[in-house]
């Protein structure tokens, strides 16, 4: 029994940046994503909610083709960015990665400084000539990471010295020196305290003018609080894709509702 | 009785001490096992150790007191005139005791009574070349009788080593027995006991080290006492000549050794590193588990089958490949070839580690990378062997410390020629070396051209413990890292 995604009108409307259409993805002989079609919107924070192993940080890493790293893992459907199919053999992941940015779940800083950190992406993607260009780079990340005034005077101290939420921040200003078009976000607040996590999420929505931003989160207050859009996962099925307003106001299917308002997950 | 009889009897006491202490815990408590502070297994493991343990104890100081004992008493007994020519007090006594041993397989044939044996009336010699001891000259009455004497005092040492082993043992399995109380803390006592054997344990390893370095630095006082220490740092000559008058330069050996290692790293490291790398980043889980085994099997191959190879193959090779068609030189030990096979040696040892440390690398550095569009050679090349380097050269430097003191190749591959030379193709050699040459055959164990392998024994193994603990604070320093 699959439901099919319900659409609101206001998508037609906006630039779809993505779009996956009937997209199944097997470990080994798990099903873990069931025949998932899903479009998602330029310039909009979308979230994925849905209970622990439901399959939703599966379909992210799918967006930028992060589960080519893991060898039994077998994606079949379409997914296409710009409306080009990402897992066509003329794609190169690597400059896919560049174009789909990624924040993971646990701070990941690069034992380097700071400065390295940030320069990491821009550095091996050749995005400046000189060094003054580079140092702008990095500011400009570090500025719109909202980790700049902490960190300017300590560019040369390892990023792994910072505090959790710091580092966090820095790994988001990492992903966006590499000037991706979305930003794919794996529970990128979870392993922060409350006050770091309102910084990312102020941040997140900063970010919104002017990447698409997919955020995967186990909070559904933060999903109501930093996104437009949500899709709903239960089991490897995406239950019900929708404005975030609705989905949490007026869900439409059972699941949802008993998910949202805690009877199930 | 034996001691391994002895000892098994010990052992059975202290196994019955075993089930009639559970039982009598029981009976104290009338057989509520609740009431007890233990459970029941810990009060047979405390009489059994109790009963074992004294017993055992006591016959290891017997072991150790009654030879000193026996050798001063009968030693007393001969007469300086019963000294062969030259010889001294404990060549006679060695004689004293094969004689006693002869006497005892001549008691075991049960031709002759060894009491009876007359040095004057039998040749004793002969009867002891039947039952297998070989003498080395002919037996005066005063050995023969010390010989009986010391048989005698050993039978009856042995029989009452048996006597107070087998007393302690049952006093103590008697004693322990009736001091069973439902409060006793039997679990303690017995742990504590295990607690003590582990200590033991890792003191032995840390007991020998110690003794292996005050060995070492007493015998290079002796030498320097006997020899300049400015001489042995500085001078650039190695010549010992046994009559006296030698040139025991150290820089000459410890520049060959230290060049042979460097030669091996030069191989080992590149290499090592190159296979760490494909096996932790490239390879399947199939074909790891296949290779790395594969390649750690040349861990395992005996330095002295590395020393032929490079004899017999290695050496020649390049004499004629290379060093003579350069006219670099003609001799097949040469450093390049102790340098290259020990290199091939190191290569596990780099790649073993390297890969264990490159895998500790956690996944999400490499996740980060390749989010950020990195391929995977960028991503190893600038995160994962940064993030790995400091264990990375704790693993060379660990080997470093293998080169250094590596022996075999070196006596086989780089020749015994201590020469202060640039060009690889020559033969050199290095500090284990000279320190085999130096202790072998027979010499005289008090002259400096013995005692100075000593002195280089002392500072080979401070190069070593210097590398290996600069290894261990790199590693040590790098772990901190993700935790």
């Amino acid at each position: 029994m699959f439901d099919t995604p319900h659409r609101e009108t206001s998508v037609d409307q906006t630039e779809i940046k993505i779009s996956a259409r009937g997209c199944q993805v097997y470990y080994g002989d798990t099903h873990a994503i069931k025949d998932v079609s899903v479009e998602i919107e330029d310039k909009t924070v979308t979230a994925f909610i849905g209970p622990s192993g439901c399959g939703k940080s599966t379909f992210l890493r799918c967006l930028n083709r992060m589960n080519d790293t893991i060898d039994i893992c077998r994606v079949e459907g379409d997914i296409l960015l710009d409306g080009e199919d990402i897992y066509d053999p003329k794609v190169d992941p690597v400059q896919l990665r560049a174009k789909v940015g990624m924040v993971f779940q646990k701070p990941n800083p690069f034992p380097k400084s700071i400065y390295d950190n940030i320069a990491y992406g821009p550095r091996i993607h050749g995005l400046a000539r000189n060094k003054a260009e580079l140092d702008e780079i990095v500011e400009k990340s570090l500025r719109r990471g909202a980790i700049w005034n902490e960190v300017k005077d300590r560019l040369d101290a390892p990023g792994t010295g910072l505090s959790g939420g710091q580092q966090q921040r820095l790994c988001i200003a990492r992903a966006i020196a590499t000037e991706p078009e979305v930003l794919l976000m794996d529970e990128p607040c979870s392993a922060l305290d409350p006050i770091a996590t309102a910084q990312v999420e102020e941040l997140i929505d900063e970010l919104r003018q002017q990447y698409s931003v997919v955020i995967v989160t186990h909070s559904m207050q933060q999903a109501a609080r930093v996104s437009q859009k949500t899709a709903f996962f239960h089991l490897g099925n995406l239950v019900e894709y929708g404005e975030t307003g609705h989905i949490f106001t007026n869900p439409e299917d059972p699941r949802t509702e008993s998910y949202i308002t805690g009877r199930i997950g | 009785m034996s001691v391994s009889v002895l000892i098994t009897i010990v052992l059975g006491l202290a196994a019955i001490g075993y089930v009639l202490a559970r039982r009598r815990a029981l009976a104290v408590v009338d057989g509520d096992s609740r009431k007890l502070h233990s459970r029941t297994g810990y009060y047979g493991q405390f009489v059994f150790l109790m009963t074992a343990v004294p017993a055992l104890l006591v016959m290891l100081v017997w072991l150790f007191v009654q030879p000193v004992l026996i050798e001063s008493r009968i030693g007393g007994m001969i007469p300086e005139s019963a000294f062969p020519e030259g010889g001294e007090l404990t060549l006679v006594m060695s004689d004293v005791r094969r004689i006693s041993n002869g006497l005892d397989a001549i008691e075991a044939t049960g031709q002759g009574a060894a009491a009876a044996l007359d040095a004057t009336a039998t040749d004793v010699r002969a009867e002891m070349a039947a039952v297998g001891v070989a003498l080395g000259s002919d037996v005066s009455p005063e050995v023969l009788s010390a010989a009986q004497s010391y048989r005698k005092m050993q039978h009856t040492g042995a029989f009452w080593l048996s006597i107070v082993a087998l007393a302690t043992a049952l006093a103590f399995l008697v004693g322990s027995l009736s001091r069973i109380r439902a409060d006793q803390r039997a679990r303690n006592i017995s742990e504590n006991f295990v607690l003590a054997l582990l200590i033991g344990a890792s003191l032995v390893a840390i007991a020998t080290t110690l003794g292996i370095v005050l060995s070492l630095v007493f015998e290079t006082y002796h030498f320097f006492q006997l020899y300049p220490w400015q001489d042995f740092f500085f001078s650039l000559t190695w010549n010992p000549q046994f009559r006296g008058g030698s040139d025991l330069g150290f820089i000459p050996l410890i520049w060959g050794t230290l060049y042979v290692s460097f030669v091996a790293l030069i191989v080992a490291v590149p290499v090592g590193l190159m296979i760490a790398i494909y096996l932790a980043e490239y390879a399947g889980p199939k074909l790891r588990s296949v290779a790395k085994p594969a390649i750690e099997v040349l861990a395992g191959i005996p330095t002295i089958v590395y020393g032929l190879f490079a004899l017999i193959t290695v050496g020649p090779f390049l004499r004629d490949w290379i060093a003579q068609p350069m006219g670099l030189g003609d001799s097949s030990s040469s450093v390049l070839t102790a340098g290259l096979v020990m290199g091939i040696m190191l290569i596990p040892f780099v790649s073993s580690l390297s890969d264990d440390i490159i895998n500790a690398v956690p996944q999400s550095m490499r996740d980060g990378s390749y989010g950020l569009g990195a391929t995977q050679s960028e991503t190893i090349k600038q995160v994962v062997l940064p993030a790995a380097l400091p264990g990375v050269v704790g693993a060379i430097l660990l080997a470093a410390s293998r080169a250094i003191g590596e022996t075999m190749i070196v006596v086989m591959g780089a020749g015994a020629a201590a020469k202060l030379s640039l060009n690889p193709l020559e033969a050199m050699t290095t500090v284990t070396v000279k320190i085999v040459s130096q202790l072998t055959g027979d010499t005289e164990f008090a002259s400096p051209e013995t005692l100075v392998a000593f002195a280089l024994g002392l500072t080979l193994f401070t190069f070593t413990l210097a590398l290996n603990v600069l290894a261990l604070f790199i590693v040590r320093k790098y772990r901190e890292q993700y935790e």
